[in-house]
């Protein structure tokens, strides 16, 4: 296969955006199922374990990297994309009434895009680098009950902080536009669209994009507010 | 008097194009590379023509004045193409086809070329079928016939209400590949000038690069002039805004016959006009005529109560309508052909019952059909003591099924509902079947200078079938020119290219630098579009659908002075070396304004009705065809082929007289 | 017979290279049976009695196919009325009083000429870069109805190929892509059997040009569908991204 076929056109970069896209929106269903374990509200018992398994498991360690790589090529791509398509239309109109024919968040996912992306630092920041040890490291906090590394510890002490709830929060609302217009976007990027299926598709994206952001936003919002302790 | 050979093969009918073929010259495939042809409209005759001329290794220029070949207002034909597939076995043949075409033109056309024209008529759809044109199917798969006005077979294939655009974009699919390939070079925006002749050979052409201004010169070994025709001189008419005469004119001016530029054909169906901003008409396909109405009110009352706004057409009763169709021909009513009905409502309107302000319309009248399929779909729907609503309601459902698009177009132009109010029609100048005279290979009274499509005069006499249209288009550009050039081109195989620099080249582009430069140093007052206005309302009064010697010499004269006017008064803003469509438009029309003045003068010299043309004079005066045209075959069973003789107004006529052997002439009648 | 009263802000640009601007035109007496261009016919036979140059703008048919009129009218391609182009469009669809922006299709790969005129030419060399059937003219073709067509399939390719070329795609897409316009091609030769043998050689050539005439990148607004003159599905374009994936991955 030629370089240019894999890496050149404009549809080759759809199709990463679209499986990148993708595989983000799986590790989203793995993060949210782990964290949900919060809401079993026995001091973080269940949660720290699946997150210690997770946090050791060799195979869950490499596809962190994958992640990463999926997340770093859906980025690079997305501004690649982002540049070329501001490319195309180097004049603007005087007057366009884009409402007329299209959502403003479809037509803003590089935005939401970069959004979510200031979250995300702010969110390892916060957490990823202490729990690897690479900033700090969990062995500043007490163990749990059950003696485990205290993730939870972590999260409740982030979360005391007003302002980095509300920041949580809006992270969590820039993912639920993008995931809107994101998840039946990449499944049309690849070419499944079909009358039948696609209502099921658009509101299967619908509801997926309500629940995963609604979850996460939960979190730091039910800590803050005690309801989890 | 006449220098005309229409080189006509000897032989049978059915023989005549088999044969030529075998006969003619051909260029060897070494040798076509050496041949430059350019193509000049990229229509369905000039798209198919430049095409299949690539396809075979000739070197091909192709120029349209639009911005991409696609465009050329072929693409505007609704209805179909006529085909003798005879694939719903309902008896329908190569000699029907030819005898229907011939007896529909009312026997002004040649029957060699109408005969070659119905036998290549199937190799189109195969053509058109294999390079991916999407006709309309039925269930297993295999395509669809719908049947047309004037005969008895259903032979004409479509695609939905878009036949034209879809047959278009397959010859632009065409020629787009050559493109891609580098056999054909590309001309768009560029309008062809002149004609270049040297030594009494066409040898290229002057074009405007319309976005630069630049006046170009190209040469080749043969000129090909598919441009469609000359509608526009009414100012008012279904063609394309751009659609113009400028090529056809000047290679007249170089020496073409034009062959009989009087024959008009008005169709009946078009939406009437709304005011003095009028730009253009829209046609309102023929097929409406299969379930609407055509009446105007019985009392003249009534009539003028609708136009004064007091009534409306929905007040009058029943009793009090004039289906004047159905009343003058019981036996085709609604269905007769375009000529029949555009004269009929002109009749009607002439003598006061028109229904619009301007007193120019007629109603088209869906309301008995919309009750005809509601009660039948009210049975069918097992609906029991259906109200009269619900019938409206289920009727309504069926005509916009079958109508809707139209339906929707005609309440975007004119803001009334159609399903509610009649639609108001009227005729419209829609084809012109005069144009360059060509011979039996299509080629003009210029050695090297062939014409196809609509801008000939040759297969459709004096009155063109619907679906015809596209089909002599594509049969001339894809199945007779890639033979017939080959024989004239046989001689030009060691030529060599031909150099514009010689001097007749530089004549030829001075001229129209000069005139470029006299239209915009004029210092006139009036705009280009005044002149065209005035010359359309001149040709549409006296030279439109009905015609009399008094009207026609009064036209000759308003014309004249129309010119000199033009000339002295018109005012064309910009400089020459930019975008300028004022520019462009000014020397449209001052070929329009010459054209108009010959049309009038062989609609004068042609004192008999016949098709499209017809002469007040030359009608039947008693008996049952009463008011019916009538045709004058012992003297007028004849082309008129005009030579132009230097100067506007003035023209030699050459007569190519018809010989009809296969058909014999009668009446049409549809009483 | 004239009733409304405007105000037209129009795009005025003397050629490519100049910048370019908006400029005012009060129009009095416009009726509304006028349809758009006529009502800028008029303007125009104002404009060159009074001496000044009169506005540029691309029309033809006037009957809503040949795709030559463009026009993007207060914000949107085609003006306010969906599934119609400029031509069609009439002025009772206005009101008295109404400003109303006219500026040309906005597009690094449709250079402005002049005014509201624009360059479409890329369209022509995709269309030259595979849109098409490898058939050359013959007189001895199989028999058109040798192969027979299933009526969805013929349905389908005809929805596609009712693509006119205009150009609002573009204009209205905020990344100025093509794929509406490519994918309806590619579609259309995609569903009939003629087209079949050299589909994926079409997609892919095709959407090659299409990227060197700098066409931005598809990312499935669906607003070119909403403006589409002909309302031409997104679903070609899921199709072409099929044809497309299939082509890539196969090619060797």
């Amino acid at each position: 296969m030629a370089r240019t076929a894999l890496f050149g056109s404009s549809l080759v970069k759809k199709y990463w955006m679209a499986l990148t896209g993708l595989f983000l929106i799986t590790f989203l269903v793995v993060h949210a199922g782990v964290n949900a374990m919060i809401f079993w509200n026995d001091g973080g018992v269940t949660f720290n374990m699946v997150a210690h398994f997770f946090g050791t498991n060799i195979f869950i360690r490499t596809m962190e990297i994958v992640l990463f790589l999926g997340l770093i090529a859906h980025v690079v791509d997305g501004l690649m994309l982002w540049r070329q398509n501001r490319a195309a239309r180097p004049v603007k109109y005087a007057m366009e009434k884009g409402s007329a024919s299209r959502s403003w968040y479809s037509a803003s996912m590089g935005i939401l895009g970069t959004l979510i992306l200031l979250f995300l630092i702010v969110h390892l920041w916060h957490f990823w680098v202490k729990s690897r040890g690479i900033v700090g490291s969990l062995d500043e906090l007490p163990l749990d009950p059950e003696g485990q590394e205290n993730l939870f510890a972590l999260m409740v002490q982030t979360f005391e902080n007003p302002i980095v709830v509300v920041i949580y929060v809006l992270g969590c609302f820039s993912l639920f536009w993008h995931l809107l217009h994101g998840f039946k976007s990449a499944f049309q990027s690849l070419g499944l669209n079909h009358k039948r299926y696609n209502p099921i598709i658009a509101a299967f994206g619908v509801v997926f994009s309500i629940i995963v952001p609604t979850l996460f936003a939960l979190m730091p919002v039910s800590m803050y507010f005690g309801w989890i302790q | 008097m006449s220098t005309l050979d229409s080189k006509i093969p000897p032989g049978p009918i059915d023989k005549k194009w088999t044969d030529h073929k075998g006969h003619i010259r051909i260029v060897a495939p070494s040798n076509k590379r050496r041949i430059d042809i350019i193509v000049v409209g990229t229509g369905l005759a000039g798209g198919a023509a430049a095409a299949s001329l690539a396809e075979m290794g000739y070197n091909v220029k192709a120029f349209c004045f639009q911005d991409s070949a696609r465009r050329a207002h072929s693409i505007a034909a609704q209805g179909g193409i006529n085909a003798a597939k005879n694939y719903q076995n309902d008896g329908d043949s190569t000699y029907r086809l030819f005898y229907d075409t011939v007896k529909g033109g009312d026997y002004r056309s040649r029957e060699a070329n109408v005969y070659r024209l119905a036998e290549v008529s199937a190799n189109i759809i195969d053509q058109c079928v294999a390079q991916g044109v999407p006709f309309a199917r039925d269930y297993g798969g295999l395509l669809d016939n719908r049947s047309f006005g004037g005969v008895q077979v259903s032979r004409t294939f479509y695609a939905r209400g878009q036949t034209g655009q879809q047959l278009l974009l397959g010859a632009y699919s065409a020629l787009m590949r050559q493109v891609g390939k580098g056999t054909v070079q590309m001309f768009d925006r560029h309008e062809m000038l002149d004609v270049v002749v040297v030594d009494g050979k066409a040898r290229g052409i002057i074009a405007r690069n319309l976005i630069t201004g630049e006046i170009e010169r190209h040469g080749a070994h043969a000129v090909l002039l598919c441009t469609g025709g000359y509608g526009n001189v009414f100012f008012l008419s279904t063609n394309a805004m751009g659609s113009n005469v400028t090529a056809a004119w000047k290679a007249h001016k170089r020496g073409a016959y034009f062959g009989n530029p009087c024959y008009t054909q008005i169709h009946p169906t078009c939406i009437p006009v709304s005011g003095t901003h009028q730009s253009k008409l829209t046609l309102m396909s023929e097929s409406l005529r299969n379930d609407g109405r055509i009446w105007v009110p019985k009392n003249i009352e009534d009539a003028k109560a609708i136009r004064e706004g007091k009534k409306k057409g929905s007040d009058i009763p029943e009793a009090d309508r004039d289906y004047y169709l159905e009343r003058r021909y019981p036996a085709f009513g609604n269905l007769v052909p375009r000529d029949v009905a555009s004269r009929a409502a002109k009749e009607r309107c002439d003598a006061g019952f028109g229904v619009n302000k301007t007193g120019e319309a007629v109603y088209l009248d869906f309301s008995a059909a919309i009750q005809r399929y509601g009660k039948q779909q009210a049975n069918m729907q097992k609906v029991e003591n259906a109200s009269p609503e619900q019938i409206r309601e289920l009727g309504t459902a069926v005509v916009s099924e079958k109508y809707g698009n139209l339906f929707d177009m005609y309440e975007n132009i004119v803001g009334e509902d159609p399903y509610k109010h009649a639609m108001k029609i009227y005729p419209a100048v829609h084809y012109t079947m005069g144009g360059l005279w060509v011979d039996y290979n299509l080629q003009t009274t210029v050695p090297g200078l062939f014409c196809l499509g609509e801008a000939n005069f040759s297969d459709h006499g004096a009155n063109r079938l619907g679906a015809s249209a596209l089909m002599q288009g594509l049969a001339d550009g894809y199945f007779v020119i890639p033979y017939t050039v080959g024989d004239y081109l046989a001689d030009d195989i060691r030529t060599g290219p031909i150099d514009t620099m010689r001097p007749e080249f530089d004549a030829a582009e001075k001229e129209q630098k000069d005139r470029i430069h006299h239209f915009l140093n004029n210092k006139g007052t009036k705009p280009v579009d005044d002149f065209h206005r005035r010359l359309g309302k001149v040709m549409w009064d006296k030279c439109g659908m009905a015609r009399n010697a008094q009207g026609l010499q009064e036209a000759i004269v308003e014309i004249r002075r129309i010119r000199e006017e033009f000339w002295k008064y018109v005012r064309v803003p910009g400089t020459a070396n930019e975008f300028n469509q004022e520019l462009e438009k000014a020397g449209r029309v001052a070929d329009f304004i010459e054209l108009g003045e010959l049309m009038c003068m062989d609609a004068l010299n042609r004192n008999e009705s016949c098709g499209g043309h017809f002469r007040e004079e030359s009608q039947e005066l008693d008996g049952p065809q009463q008011g019916e045209a009538k045709r004058d075959d012992e003297n007028y069973a004849y082309v008129a082929a005009w030579e132009w003789l230097g100067e506007a107004g003035k023209a030699n006529l050459h007569k190519e007289h018809l010989e009809f052997n296969e058909v014999k002439l009668t009446q049409r009648s549809y009483k | 017979m004239g009733n409304m009263k405007l105000n037209l802000k129009i795009w005025r640009q003397n050629g490519s290279n100049d910048k370019g601007s908006i400029k005012d035109y009060p129009v009095n007496d416009v009726s509304e049976d006028m349809s758009f261009l006529e009502m800028l016919d008029v303007l125009n036979d104002d404009l060159v009695r009074k001496g000044e140059d009169p506005i540029a703008f691309d029309h033809d048919c006037r009957e809503g196919i040949c795709g030559m009129c463009s026009l993007f009218i207060n914000g949107r391609p085609h003006g306010p009325e969906r599934h119609i182009t400029t031509c069609q469009l009439h002025m009772r669809k206005f009101k008295d009083g109404d400003t109303i922006y006219v500026e040309p299709w906005r597009a690094e790969a449709f250079p402005v000429v002049k005014d509201l005129v624009v360059d479409r030419g890329a369209f022509d060399r995709i269309q030259a870069a595979g849109g098409f059937v490898s058939v050359n003219t013959m007189g001895n073709l199989v028999d058109a109805n040798a192969m027979p067509v299933r009526k969805a399939d013929a349905d389908k390719a005809f929805d596609a190929a009712a693509c006119i070329g205009c150009g609002a795609c573009v204009a209205a897409c905020p990344n100025g892509s093509a794929m509406l316009f490519v994918s309806a091609k590619v579609s259309q030769y995609a569903l009939l059997p003629q087209g079949r043998p050299e589909a994926r050689e079409r997609a892919l050539n095709m959407v090659q040009q299409m990227d060197a005439e700098k066409f931005g990148n598809c990312s499935n607004i669906g607003a070119c569908e909403i403006e589409c003159p002909k309302d031409i599905s997104l679903e070609n374009i899921a199709r072409l991204n099929r044809e497309y994936l299939g082509a890539t991955l196969s090619r060797e």
